[in-house]
């Protein structure tokens, strides 16, 4: 079976062709570099997505942060559940946790830049 | 307070262009460096942009807007380099002045050696999109509605129809989407989207959010909020078809439809301007007809990546160092080679060359292609050819010029053009 793919890991968005077998990758056309030919396998085992957004600090004011790594693709949306009700305590810097361990995927989510 | 300030190399704007210009001149030498930034703080439009995806080519990893912005502003204040924030320029003049105001100070001179525009881009608004109907609340730019959910922390709306597939309009499918509104749809005038192929996938892919192709919004309804979009389909003329329509309910629409360089002060300073990128026509230096009088990020020509935008700044940047220092940018043996394009590429940047060194000639496509060459000629000699598999307008493309191509072109031209395989 033939699947097609576009690779989100760069922005060159390499057009793939993914060849299965039974569900089973067999291997890779179209990816310009190693790191899609990863993308695919996760695309065809466990999907994984990084997630970014921002969280309330206990003053009240706003501060962008993400995933410091993908997690599964189906925990996107709990994930954002965190990070809605999570309060950031004041004066986090950029790499500094919010949450860790966010819902035991091992990821923690982490501060991309000031508070706003 | 004194009313004229005098610095080597001004910068008009503090954000990813900015910054890396700055950083560029002060490497190459210029103590003297002010930035000018409307804004209450450095960055630009990346504080906004807290997704991820930039500087895989600047830092070889993935980073979100405000981490690659805080990495330059680290750099700019490790180096001393003075930015005034919460100042607007408000005229640029050919002898390199600029006016330039604040609450701070009032209005003020600043008198510099070299001048590097880097003023970035805005968005193209809804008057500019002629859509008739009603003029309800809820209809926004996408980037507004960013600024809004990621800055501001307030939702624009639950229902939301997105008119024009550029990155930004993408991003923010995905972003009102995470933040629990429904997206629709995202309309696209053009049969392909003017965004990466990688946000069409991880942003609506990824959450079953339909791109319409040759479809755009011809009715806006609702009186004091918005209540619906009637939604068409066009024709290869982008004209819309009879009997297409189709009424979407929804209490928002964002509108990602082109950004346009912000060039107000380049244009009344005189400067010669392109009209396909909506810059100032520069050469391999990014200096503009004004000797002096640099330009480099969106505000010369809409980027795709920020990685990009501070490659082109390293060059305004140090090319502003050299005129400030040495009161002038040597032009090398008289070259003067004029990058000339067929109709399939739009445009180059830069569009002139005055030195024989190795450049890379970035560009656009008019349409999308499979499986083209791109080739530069100097007379009838083939002197680059390069196979590419996809070229899309969504998408820049380089090639590179080489030292002894450009000195053998002198003061001629350098064609480039698509080509069949």
């Amino acid at each position: 079976m033939e699947r097609k793919l576009t690779c989100i890991i760069c922005p060159r968005g390499c057009d793939m062709t993914l060849y299965l077998d039974d569900g089973k990758l067999i291997s890779v056309d179209g990816n310009a570099c190693p790191r899609g030919k990863t993308y695919a396998e996760d695309e065809c085992t466990h999907p994984k997505r990084s997630v970014t957004s921002t969280v309330r600090t206990e003053s009240g004011r706003l501060q962008p942060v993400k995933t410091s790594a993908a997690i599964p693709k189906e925990l996107v949306f709990a994930c954002m559940d965190e990070i809605n009700s999570v309060v950031a305590p004041d004066g986090l810097s950029i790499g500094d946790a919010v949450i860790s361990d966010v819902l035991g995927t091992g990821v923690d989510v982490v501060v991309t830049g000031k508070a706003i | 307070m004194e009313n004229v300030i005098k610095t080597s190399v001004a910068i008009i704007g503090g954000g990813p262009a900015g910054m890396a210009a700055a950083i560029a001149a002060r490497e190459a030498g210029v103590s003297d460096i002010l930035i000018l930034e409307r804004d209450d703080s450095l960055g630009g439009i990346l504080r906004q942009c807290i997704h991820g995806g930039f500087g895989l080519h600047t830092f070889g990893e993935e980073l979100t807007g405000p981490e690659y912005a805080a990495r330059y502003e680290a750099r700019v204040r490790e180096m001393g380099i003075d930015f005034m924030l919460n100042t607007m320029v408000i005229e640029l003049h050919k002898d390199k002045t600029v006016t330039a105001m604040s609450s701070e100070r009032g209005i003020f001179t600043v008198k510099a050696d070299a001048i590097v525009l880097a003023m970035g881009c805005r968005e193209r608004p809804k008057g500019a999109l002629g859509i008739s109907g009603t003029r309800p609340a809820g209809i926004y730019t996408a980037g507004l509605a960013q600024k809004f959910v990621n800055m501001k922390g307030y939702m624009p709306g639950r229902e939301v129809v997105i008119l024009g597939s550029g990155d930004i309009g993408l991003i923010m499918a995905r972003r009102m989407t995470l933040e629990g509104a429904k997206v629709h749809a995202v309309c696209e005038l053009m049969p392909y989207s003017g965004g990466l192929a990688r946000n069409i996938e991880q942003c609506l892919n990824d959450y079953n959010i339909p791109l319409k192709l040759s479809h755009t919004v011809t009715a806006i309804h609702g009186k004091e909020r918005l209540e619906g979009v009637t939604v068409s389909a066009v024709d290869e003329n982008r004209r819309p078809i009879a009997g297409s329509e189709e009424y979407i309910k929804c209490d928002t629409l964002l509108l990602s439809c082109g950004l346009i360089p912000e060039n107000e002060l380049t244009v009344s300073c005189g400067i010669d301007m392109d009209r396909v990128t909506g810059g100032a026509i520069v050469d391999g230096d990014r200096q503009t007809s004004e000797e002096g009088i640099f330009a480099c990020g969106n505000v010369l020509h809409v980027h795709d990546l920020v990685d990009y935008v501070s490659e082109e700044a390293v060059i305004a940047g140090r090319a502003a160092a050299e005129y400030a220092l040495q009161g002038g940018v040597a032009k090398g043996d008289l070259i003067k080679v004029k990058i000339v394009t067929d109709g399939k590429i739009r445009y180059t940047v830069p569009h002139i060359l005055h030195k024989a060194e190795d450049t890379t000639v970035y560009f656009r496509v008019s349409d999308v292609f499979r499986d083209k060459k791109i080739v530069a000629r100097l007379g009838d000699r083939v002197i680059l050819s390069k196979r590419k598999l996809k070229l899309a307008p969504g998408e820049m493309e380089t090639v590179k010029l080489s030292a002894k191509d450009i000195a053998e072109a002198k003061v001629g031209e350098i064609r480039l053009s698509l080509e069949e395989v």
